[in-house]
């Protein structure tokens, strides 16, 4: 197939502001879009910059905005985008060139919810025990591969860039309900402040945009009624 | 811009964020050229071997007797023995971090089976195999990454790493481009641990990430530092047909099949033992054999994975991401269809010789470079030998890069700096100022795919002397090539064509170390299949590969070391059999 794509463009050495490039590409309906964007970069446009690794959905660094919603490009495949794709970096980031963003201010904000395991007791001379139910209850958060596409897709963090966005509450979920955690209090009181879960409108723009179907949604509610009432089923 | 760090790891996978939570009182610097949570440990899905006894009988000496028979006996058996004994205690310690391994009835870390792991030194398979779903190495690498935030380790995110620093016969440091800004950066150090993973992009068809380009073997290689056992490459049997994306050997370990074109389950006739769950070295190549038989998917060269006598619950509990892998990549329903598969390239069981202090040893008599220390899979310790067992890659992570951080540790505490070589950043800012200034006309990505086709071709699952001929000729005129290689890019911000253009150099190092390891090997031996030397030949070749860089891709040096074995009849070389 022939397709059309777009992609917003950006070097700060060259460039005073953003413009789009076209290209047009020879495709199979099974490749990936990364296999477009790669074919652009080793046969057309070496400049075109964007990150890659896994190219298979686990590692994160290939989020980006596909068609108006936020996507890994390794992920979505060309019959799934028809014959003329547009590609834009991922909107609530600085752009550092191209399709690459800053995440750096991302991490900061996972790493403010505390993000490990916090145990004060000694450790056992083997494993803690858990049953499989506790843990599943925190099952989904452990997902998260960390690639931005909730946060950015959201329009609270839009508007208030202080704002500590949908994954970094996914992975202190991860924490809160841990039953071998012992910190859970002082992450939900990170998270009762002014930037914590309150900015949360509940839009499912994240739960859309998360390449690892984990319902973010869902995950920042459970938080809201525990501050609330002291149990995520908010009974 | 100068730093200086007591340690200086290079790599944030599980090896590198292993070692660095280990040296709580130092000043430690982690380099890695992504993010960390992107590093390529985070694809690792079957589990981590441990013989914690959970399910059933299990000890740790069954398996090192399957990690040492697994390997083909290449293995050096007193670091098997460390690797079996420690990961007990070193999964205990991922789980006490948080890893949210599943569990079993009682509370306690599940385990199940997986390929070559065996109860009472082979009489069937056992559940060694402790596991989070099928992404046990993602979680191994956030539970990792989550002990760093604690542990406020400083991390270099996105800087290459294009030199290692010597002096006095000592390493000193690193040197490494920020990709953002295009500087070179000293990092000057008392001890230096690469843990850049392997080179699995020297092949098409490959579980590898774009990242897996040999950056560390190729950087130790330029400095005179050999690499062992190159020719043993691991082909992993069940890659996604064409796109080489892995489907986990858990999937054969909860008990799925592999299926010939002719709907026969074909590994019963070849392994009745162990079935599917043979070592993947035997696995791939009987699926090449089934393919050379015609028995593949419609005559093509592919055949199936078949999990669809598991059910929906089972797949849907035990192997969620592989699944969606299947569905998102072929449009197949695992549920209701079999899958489409071939072997693909997937480990590197050597790299640069260490010993089992993770301290790098650079010839035949086991000399270590005092403060150069390497682990996980740029490292060959060796305890994969010819072949390595599934789960085996995460539990040398653990085990040798937590004893790499404890070694460096007391070699901190009992040295001083070595003062930097002059002038340390002359190789780095030549090699990157040639790119920038050359007008060749080559490309980067051509020359990378020729490379690619070729190590497909004739460096694959089955080899001879004159296609291994071939490929050496190939890969020195490739060579040739790239000293023509021209950048279309030539901005300093966030240069990534610069950056591929440098790994393909590591990349044309690592393929010319495997190829001149696998041309000299007369025999066959786990992933290394001679069709002119088919049979094992412990007489000559029980021996160790070290290739040392020459000025040309004809010049490589190769030196042999013996293997260690030890004073114990069970791990006496024999006939393997499964």
């Amino acid at each position: 197939m022939n397709v059309l794509i777009r992609i917003k463009r950006y070097d700060p050495d060259r460039d005073s502001k953003p413009y789009w490039g076209e290209f047009r590409v020879e495709a199979d309906p099974i490749d990936r879009l990364l296999d477009a964007l790669n074919n652009i970069k080793w046969t057309m446009d070496g400049t075109l910059t964007y990150r890659r690794s896994c190219a298979h959905g686990v590692c994160g660094s290939d989020a980006m905005r596909i068609n108006g919603r936020n996507r890994l490009a390794c992920k979505v495949l060309m019959r799934d985008v028809g014959n003329k794709v547009t590609i834009e970096p991922m909107l609530g980031f600085p752009v550092i060139r191209d399709l690459v963003v800053d995440m750096d201010s991302f991490f900061d904000k996972y790493k403010s919810v505390k993000p490990y395991l916090i145990n004060y007791d000694n450790e056992p001379g083997t494993e803690r025990l858990q049953s499989a139910e506790e843990r599943a209850i925190f099952d989904e958060g452990t997902k998260c591969i960390l690639c931005g596409a909730c946060t950015s897709s959201c329009p609270s963090i839009w508007g208030n860039s202080d704002w500590v966005g949908p994954a970094a509450i996914v992975n202190a979920h991860r924490f809160i309900f841990d039953s071998r955690d012992q910190a859970g209090a002082e992450r939900l009181s990170i998270l009762a402040k002014r930037e914590g879960v309150w900015r949360c409108r509940t839009i499912f723009n994240c739960t859309d945009a998360c390449p690892r179907g984990i319902p973010v949604t869902d995950l920042i509610e459970q938080v809201k009624r525990t501050i609330v009432y002291n149990d995520p089923k908010g009974v | 811009m100068y730093y200086k760090f007591d340690v200086v790891i290079v790599g944030a996978g599980g090896a590198g964020l292993m070692a660095a939570t280990q040296l709580p009182n130092a000043s430690v610097a982690v380099i890695t050229k992504v993010y960390p949570t992107r590093s390529h440990t985070g694809a690792a899905q079957g589990g981590v071997a441990a013989a914690l006894g959970n399910q059933e009988e299990d000890h740790w000496k069954w398996h090192m007797y399957d990690t040492v028979k697994g390997g083909d006996y290449l293995v050096d058996q007193p670091a098997a023995e460390i690797l079996a004994r420690e990961a007990i205690d070193a999964v205990y310690e991922l789980e006490h971090r948080g890893l949210p391994f599943n569990r079993t009835p009682d509370g306690r870390i599940d385990q199940r089976r997986f390929g070559g792991h065996t109860r009472n030194y082979g009489e069937g398979p056992v559940r060694r195999a402790c596991y989070a779903a099928d992404r046990t190495g993602h979680m191994i690498l956030q539970t990792m990454y989550q002990t760093s935030v604690k542990n406020q380790v400083r991390f270099f995110n996105e800087y290459l790493m294009l030199d290692l620093l010597m002096n006095d016969g000592q390493a000193c440091g690193i040197v490494a481009l920020e990709i953002r800004t295009g500087e070179i950066h000293t990092f000057h150090a008392k001890a230096v641990l690469f843990a850049t993973g392997g080179y699995g992009r020297a092949w098409r068809v490959t579980s590898n990430a774009f990242a897996c380009m040999g950056d560390g073997m190729s950087v130790a290689y330029r400095r005179g530092i050999p690499l062992e056992d190159m020719e043993m490459y691991q082909f992993h049997p069940t890659g996604i047909y064409k796109v080489g994306v892995l489907l986990s050997e858990a999937a054969r370990g909860e008990g799925g099949k592999l299926l010939n074109g002719k709907g026969e389950y074909f590994m019963e006739r070849y392994m009745p033992t162990l079935k599917d769950l043979a070592p993947r070295d035997i696995v791939s190549r009987c699926i090449i054999q089934e393919i050379k038989d015609g028995n593949g998917v419609d005559g093509k060269d592919y055949v199936y994975l078949d999990v669809r006598h598991l059910g929906a619950a089972k797949i849907a509990e035990k192997l969620p991401d592989i699944t969606d892998f299947a569905r998102n990549y072929l449009g197949v329903e695992p549920i209701t269809e079999p899958v489409p598969i071939q072997p693909t390239a997937h480990y590197a069981m050597g790299g640069v010789p260490t010993d089992t202090d993770a301290r790098v040893v650079i010839d035949e008599q086991w000399t270590p470079l005092p403060g150069f220390y390497a682990a996980g899979e740029v490292a060959c310790v060796s305890v994969h030998g010819a072949n390595r067992l599934g789960t085996n890659s995460l539990v040398d992570l653990i085990v040798f890069g937590r004893r790499a951080g404890k070694h460096m540790a007391k070699f901190i505490a009992e040295n001083d700096y070595v003062v930097l070589p002059n002038d340390p950043e002359a190789y780095s800012r030549a090699l990157v100022e040639r790119l920038y200034s050359s007008k060749g006309g080559e490309s980067a990505a051509n020359i990378r795919s020729a490379m690619q086709n070729e190590m497909d071709d004739k460096v694959f699952v089955e080899r001879s002397e004159n296609g291994l001929h071939k490929a050496l000729d190939t890969i020195a005129g490739l060579q040739a090539a790239y000293t023509n290689v021209q950048l279309q890019d030539k901005g300093r911000h966030f240069n990534t064509e610069l950056v591929e253009a440098i790994e393909l150099g590591f990349l044309l190092d690592c393929s010319e170390a495997t190829i001149h390891g696998a041309l000299a090997r007369q025999e066959s031996r786990g992933a290394h299949f001679r069709l002119d030397f088919p049979k094992r030949d412990d007489a000559n070749w029980l021996k160790h590969t070290l290739a040392f860089k020459g000025e040309r891709a004809h010049d490589v040096r190769l030196e042999y070391k013996d293997v260690i074995l030890i004073d114990d009849p069970i791990f006496k070389p024999k006939e393997r059999k499964y």
